[in-house]
């Protein structure tokens, strides 16, 4: 289990080569971390992760192969994660973007991006969850989008997938009170990211490492809901409140 | 009986796991439960005033003995308690006979269990020692549900188990009984003397000078001191009163002495409680101004006061909950001990924690004798011991004490388990080379490891 500073020895990260959950990894680094199991898709860019972060001295790196969109294979490979040792947190970190124009044109495209984001999702937490309660603590930080609060025209896809992450996120942190596990959800803005770094950056981007700022800080003060930039919390409860005529026209 | 699962912190009311609760009133009852035990493991719980995790087991069962409570003193003094005892219960009937706990932590509220399995020390380890070294025998309760009588005498395997499971924080069975001595005390009075010392070189060579004579000695800090001001605190030494030099009424032979049921009313626990507060009190300013205030309070120099056995030994016990005013984020108790050798490491702790401006309203130092050197996991050693309680919500806390671990280890030194909530595997290991016979006997008694607790887990004892 973590310490008594909030400090995990142990992390599951489920995407394991997303750039935030990286940078996550690393702001959790500290002396008592002592096993990182990233779960991903066997590829170069997984090969790098793994050497970047063993290189810049993390102990007990492992790779597990993982797709979420195979949902047939999750118990399997998350119970024997689990088996060897327990997690502290696990991060709920994959998600595919999309477009939105393909997704319209190609609605098989936008069923690909849907599996993965939302029944991934639901296939892994719930499977987590479980698995967290069984060893009477533990964390799951699930990377939810401001995208997912308000679906937008532009983006009404891929924001209706991690509304339903969000959901579920949310359900699952007041069904585990009292468990001894936790839910943390992050919402960030736009991230400079290899997920967007085709797109030009929106109002109130953030890096990767400001998102893991705000992790590790939601973690230490317990909270459920952390937004990154912090600013965000405001804009989201104004956006919401927008009326759909004038919404609608938003330049979003 | 068993309860549903229920969180458990440590006194520092950091990191909660959730585990199932099973409060046994007899020895007997262990036997079926230990054979019933999952792969999460078993681990005894005493009343929970070891800091960090060293009495719960996330996940698996945790046993309380609260019910084996019983305490006899026998003609010797010697005295037998069930191991669910607080030393709160053993102090009246010892009192009762001119006598005391041969060892005391700094509250009465401990069990006779934990007492051993973390091998306390008292405000008098340079003279008397370690809780463990006053035991005549314990029974413990090992993984294949069978009692064992083992004491610092017997068959090797037995007197191994015994100093394996002094201070072996519940990770060899489960303690259900224990026999140990007691001290004189012949009247319910302790004459003190006080010296207020203004920085740490003053305090440290007052504490060396004035060991010698005095069965009780212990300075407190004001944490928050910096610059020339480092390290200023009150030293105070005593001893108990002798009959002659207290009136009749304190004396606890005579016609006049309290009754046995007096003095337990004096020991029970506090009246006033704090209850939970949402946002800590206990910030730099109101700290500052504590330590400031108790400093200014303490006069220069007084010797030959008498003062009451009950505050003297536990002016914390007054306030029940007092660990709530840190917020719900909890906090740290940072201990360590090092040779002499080592001292300047005192120093280098409460530089780094003062210069982070780490609000603490707990420091004590005291002078370590010989440790119990038969008790591979037992903490004290000759030299110094540090103590500082900080609030877990600091943000640099992490790094800072990472680095006072290694400079504890550099000097020689080590890290109180029982105070323990963020260290690491290594840094255990280094502190305690006899870490690796500790785990050769554990391993002999319960080969299927089922004594487990998050401390083990934690730091892979
Ligand atoms: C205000 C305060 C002051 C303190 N001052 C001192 C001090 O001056 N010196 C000092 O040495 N310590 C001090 N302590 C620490 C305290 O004495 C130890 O942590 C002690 O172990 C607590 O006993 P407990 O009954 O609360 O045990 P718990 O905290 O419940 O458990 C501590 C350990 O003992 C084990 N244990 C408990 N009962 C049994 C049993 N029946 N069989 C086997 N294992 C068992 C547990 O598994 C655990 O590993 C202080 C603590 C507080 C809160
Ligand atoms: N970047 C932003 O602006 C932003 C904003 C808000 C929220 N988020 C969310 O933050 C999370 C991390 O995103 P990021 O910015 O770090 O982007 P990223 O670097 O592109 O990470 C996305 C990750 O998802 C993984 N993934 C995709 N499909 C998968 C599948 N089928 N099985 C397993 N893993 C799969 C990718 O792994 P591969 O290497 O195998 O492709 C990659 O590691 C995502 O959930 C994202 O939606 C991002």
């Amino acid at each position: 289990m973590t310490d008594a500073l909030a400090r995990p020895t142990s992390l599951l990260i489920l995407g394991g080569t997303s750039d935030i959950a990286v940078a996550t990894v690393r702001a959790l680094n500290s002396p008592v971390l002592r096993r990182v199991v990233l779960a991903a898709r066997p590829s170069e860019r997984r090969d790098a992760v793994v050497a970047a972060l063993t290189g810049s001295g993390m102990r007990g790196v492992e790779v597990v192969d993982f797709d979420a969109a195979d949902t047939a294979t999750h118990q399997a490979l998350l119970d024997s994660v689990f088996a060897q040792g327990d997690i502290d947190y696990v991060l709920l970190a994959f998600g595919v973007l999309g477009d939105q124009t393909d997704f319209e044109d190609n609605p098989d495209h936008a069923v690909e991006a849907a599996t993965v984001n939302y029944v991934g999702a639901v296939s892994t937490a719930l499977r987590v969850a479980t698995l967290l309660k069984t060893q009477g603590h533990g964390g799951l930080v699930v990377f939810s989008s401001v995208a997912g609060e308000r679906a937008r025209k532009s983006n009404f896809v891929y924001g209706s997938t991690k509304a339903g992450l969000d959901s579920l996120a949310n359900g699952l942190a007041d069904s585990l009170h009292g468990t001894g596990v936790s839910v943390l959800i992050v919402r960030p803005g736009f991230v400079h990211t290899s997920m967007t770094s085709h797109l030009p950056a929106a109002p109130l981007s953030a890096t990767a490492e400001q998102v893991a700022q705000g992790v590790v800080s939601g973690l230490r003060r317990g909270a459920t809901v952390v937004y990154v930039p912090a600013a965000l919390r405001v804009v989201m409860s104004g956006l919401r409140h927008v009326p759909r005529a004038v919404f609608r026209r938003l330049p979003i | 009986m068993t309860n549903e699962a229920v969180a458990l912190t440590g006194w520092g009311l950091t990191m909660p796991t959730r585990a199932a609760v099973s409060s046994i009133s007899s020895a007997a009852e262990l036997a079926p439960l230990l054979a019933g035990v999952g792969n999460r493991g078993v681990i005894a719980r005493g009343a929970g005033r070891s800091y960090g995790d060293a009495a719960q087991n996330g996940g698996g069962l945790v046993v309380t003995l609260d019910a084996i409570n019983d305490v006899e003193v026998l003609d010797d003094g010697d005295v037998v308690a069930g191991a669910g005892a607080l030393l709160a219960d053993v102090i009246a009937p010892l009192l009762a006979r001119g006598r005391f706990l041969p060892v005391t932590p700094g509250t009465r509220f401990v069990t006779v269990g934990g007492a051993i399995a973390a091998d306390v020390h008292g405000k008098n380890h340079h003279v008397d020692g370690s809780f463990g070294q006053h035991l005549r025998w314990l029974d413990l309760v090992v993984a294949s549900g069978q009692t064992q009588r083992i004491g610092p005498d017997g068959s090797p395997d037995d007197v191994a188990l015994f100093h394996a499971t002094v201070g072996g924080m519940g990770l060899t069975g489960i303690i259900v009984r224990a026999c140990f001595g007691s001290v004189e005390s012949p009247t319910d009075q302790m004459n003190v003397d006080t010296y207020r010392c203004a920085d740490l070189d003053s305090l440290m060579s007052q504490m060396v000078e004035r060991e010698a004579g005095h069965r009780y000695s212990v300075a407190w800090l004001d944490g928050m001191a910096r610059g020339g001001k480092l390290g200023r605190g009150v030293l105070t030494v005593a001893n108990h009163a002798l009959t002659n030099q207290t009136p009749t009424n304190h004396a606890l032979s005579g016609g006049t002495r309290p009754t046995e049921s007096q003095l337990a009313m004096r020991f029970a626990a506090p009246r006033i409680n704090v209850p939970p507060v949402p946002v800590s009190p206990l910030n730099r300013v109101t700290l500052a101004a504590f330590n400031e205030g108790y400093y200014r309070a303490a006069p220069r120099v007084r010797t030959g006061q008498q003062v009451g056995l009950g505050s003297y030994f536990y002016p914390l016990d007054l306030v029940g909950g007092w660990n709530r005013l840190y917020g719900s984020r909890g906090f740290v108790q940072y201990q360590f001990a090092v040779p002499d050798s080592g001292a300047a490491v005192i120093r280098q702790a409460l530089e780094r924690l003062s210069s982070i401006g780490a609000p603490s309203f707990l420091s004590v130092l005291k002078r370590f004798g010989a440790g119990n050197s038969a008790a591979p996991l037992s903490f004290p050693i000759a030299g110094w011991t540090l103590a500082i309680d900080v609030p877990a919500r600091l943000d640099d806390l992490g790094p800072i004490l990472d680095e006072l671990d290694d400079a504890v280890l550099v000097a020689g030194g080590r890290l109180y388990l029982a105070k323990d909530s963020r260290a690491t595997p290594a840094v255990i290991a280094a502190g305690y080379p006899r870490l690796d016979e500790f785990r050769s006997i554990r391993q002999g008694i319960d080969p299927a490891g089922i004594f487990t607790s998050d401390l083990a887990r934690r730091l892979a004892l």
